[in-house]
Parts: C-alpha cells; sequence; structure tokens
C-alpha cells in the first residue's frame, strides 16, 4: 500500500544505490559531531547525511539570522530559529532516518567529553580562532586516539588552489590556513572547505588509504 | 635536527622548547596549534616542553571563520 511504513523504509535504503560500494553500511553505523553549524558546520552536516552517516551530534548556541544565508544552509523561513533545531529538519528532509541529537548550548571545555562521547572523530566548524584553539584541546585531552577535522582559512574570493589538507596524527585542517573571515565570506569557498572536511571524514570512517 | 612542518629543517639543541622553534622560525602568527611526533602539544606548554633530537614539529594556523 503507497504511503506504508516498509514503502517508506525501501524507499529511504534507495537514497544510498548510487554511493561507492561498501561505504553504506560502515557510515550508517557511524557517527560525528559537529560542533557549530554555521558556514562549515550546516554545509558539512547535509553532505555527510547525503553520504549515508548513521547519526550526528549537533551542537550551536546560536539562532538563524538573514546574514547566515549567503553560505549557511538555511532558508528564510528559518530566520530566528534556533540552528540546530532548523537544520535538524532540513537533514530529517533528505534521509527522515538519520538519528539526530541536537544540544543548543555554547560548548565548553568541561562539556566536551560529555556530549561528543559517542561520535567516532569531531568536526570543528567554529567561527573564533581562539575557540577552535580550546576546543582542539578539550578533544585531544579526552580522546587522544580519536581524529578532529578543523577548518581554517575559508575567507575571501578566488584561490582555489591554496585550498589543502594539512595533518599530523589525529588532527586534520583543510582551508588555506590564512585567509580570515575579515575578508567577507563566499559561499562557494566555505563549501568547498567544508566538502574537505567531510571527505577526510569519511576516508577515515570508511578506513580509505588516501585522506 | 628538528623538522618544521615536514619542511624546514633547524638544528637541536639541548632543552630547546616548542616556543624557542616558534620564535627562530619566526612563527609570529597570533594564533596557531602544535604537534610533537603527531601529539598536540597545549598552548600553555609551548615555553616547557622540551624537544628530543629528531622531533617533528607541526604547526597549524588557526584563522577566523566557520
Amino acid at each position: 500500500m503507497p504511503g506504508s511504513d516498509n514503502d517508506m523504509k525501501n524507499k529511504n535504503l534507495s537514497l544510498f544505490n548510487r554511493n561507492v560500494p561498501g561505504s553504506t553500511a560502515i557510515l550508517q553505523e557511524s557517527t560525528v559531531g559537529i560542533a557549530g553549524c554555521g558556514g562549515l558546520g550546516s554545509n558539512v552536516a547535509v553532505a555527510l547525511v547525503r553520504a549515508g552517516i548513521g547519526s550526528l551530534i549537533l551542537v550551536d548556541f546560536d539562532k538563524v539570522e538573514a546574514s547566515n544565508l549567503n553560505r549557511q544552509h538555511y532558508f528564510q523561513n528559518d530566520i530566528g530559529k534556533i540552528k540546530v533545531e532548523a537544520l535538524a529538519g532540513h537533514l530529517r528532509a533528505i534521509n527522515p532516518d538519520i538519528n539526530i541529537s541536537l544540544r543548543a548550548v555554547k560548548l565548553s571545555h568541561k562539556d566536551t567529553p560529555e556530549i561528543f562521547r559517542k561520535a567516532d572523530l569531531l568536526i570543528e566548524a567554529f567561527d573564533n580562532a581562539e575557540s577552535k584553539r580550546r576546543l582542539i584541546e578539550s578533544w585531544c585531552s579526552a580522546f587522544p586516539g580519536k581524529a578532529i577535522i578543523c577548518g581554517s582559512g575559508l575567507g575571501g574570493i578566488g584561490r582555489t588552489n591554496s585550498l589543502m589538507m594539512h595533518s599530523s596524527g589525529n588532527i586534520y585542517f583543510c582551508g588555506d590556513e590564512e585567509s580570515d573571515s575579515s575578508m567577507g565570506l563566499c559561499s562557494s569557498r566555505v563549501a568547498i572547505v567544508a566538502g574537505m572536511q567531510v571527505n577526510v571524514a569519511i576516508a577515515l570512517l570508511t578506513g580509505s588509504k588516501e585522506k | 635536527m628538528i623538522t618544521v612542518n615536514n619542511r624546514d629543517k633547524l638544528k637541536w639543541e639541548k632543552s630547546m622548547t616548542v616556543q624557542k622553534v616558534l620564535d627562530e622560525m619566526k612563527y609570529n602568527y597570533s594564533l596557531i596549534t602544535a604537534t610533537v611526533n603527531g601529539k598536540l602539544i597545549p598552548a600553555k606548554d609551548y615555553g616547557s616542553h622540551i624537544l628530543e633530537e629528531n622531533s617533528d614539529l607541526i604547526v597549524f594556523h588557526l584563522a577566523h571563520g566557520g
């Protein structure tokens, strides 16, 4: 019968028919934490859900503003809403079976281990550079064996060749590590860096040799 | 020898700290995070963390925007 639970489940499984063979089952069992749901984090979340991730932990204390819409995955009718709640709605519109844990809080050093304890890896998607450093230190202290994938240097326009991935141990950095938000932020450059972070995350989760 | 960012080489000295290498390499970016042999060194320890001979120091630049 059309619209039954079975029909819906079949429809949702077919979402991933074009995935890389062998990746879907692993990603469905994986949990990714996303710290910050702005330009990087919202685009990271969408790409992870489309790729077939099973569970997400979203953390952001902020509300959607009109000025976010030039690069963040929100819409006019999200303005004024809590970001993690608005984003969860968009993610469930892609895959209703996604398991999402939401925390509309300002992340502290103390909270990080508890909030992200179930995450297999963390995407750092904060705006402020000092907050990025504090999060990296908290994560590496609490989970030294788990990866953190950071975004740094995504401001301005063009300079596509300057966007790179640079890593050491379990720390991965995506971006040019130079440009900042004072130059202004353009949707394409922000989305490229978010896409790089997701690319690294999926490679790590699926055990791909080339990150 | 100390290797910085898989590229630059600096002669190792006894009691050499992360901060000393950063100063000698003129890493004057206001916000960085650093690893030694793949392990994160908290910023508060740059002045006290002693590097062993043949250490690999990696410096990441932190830029605003996310």
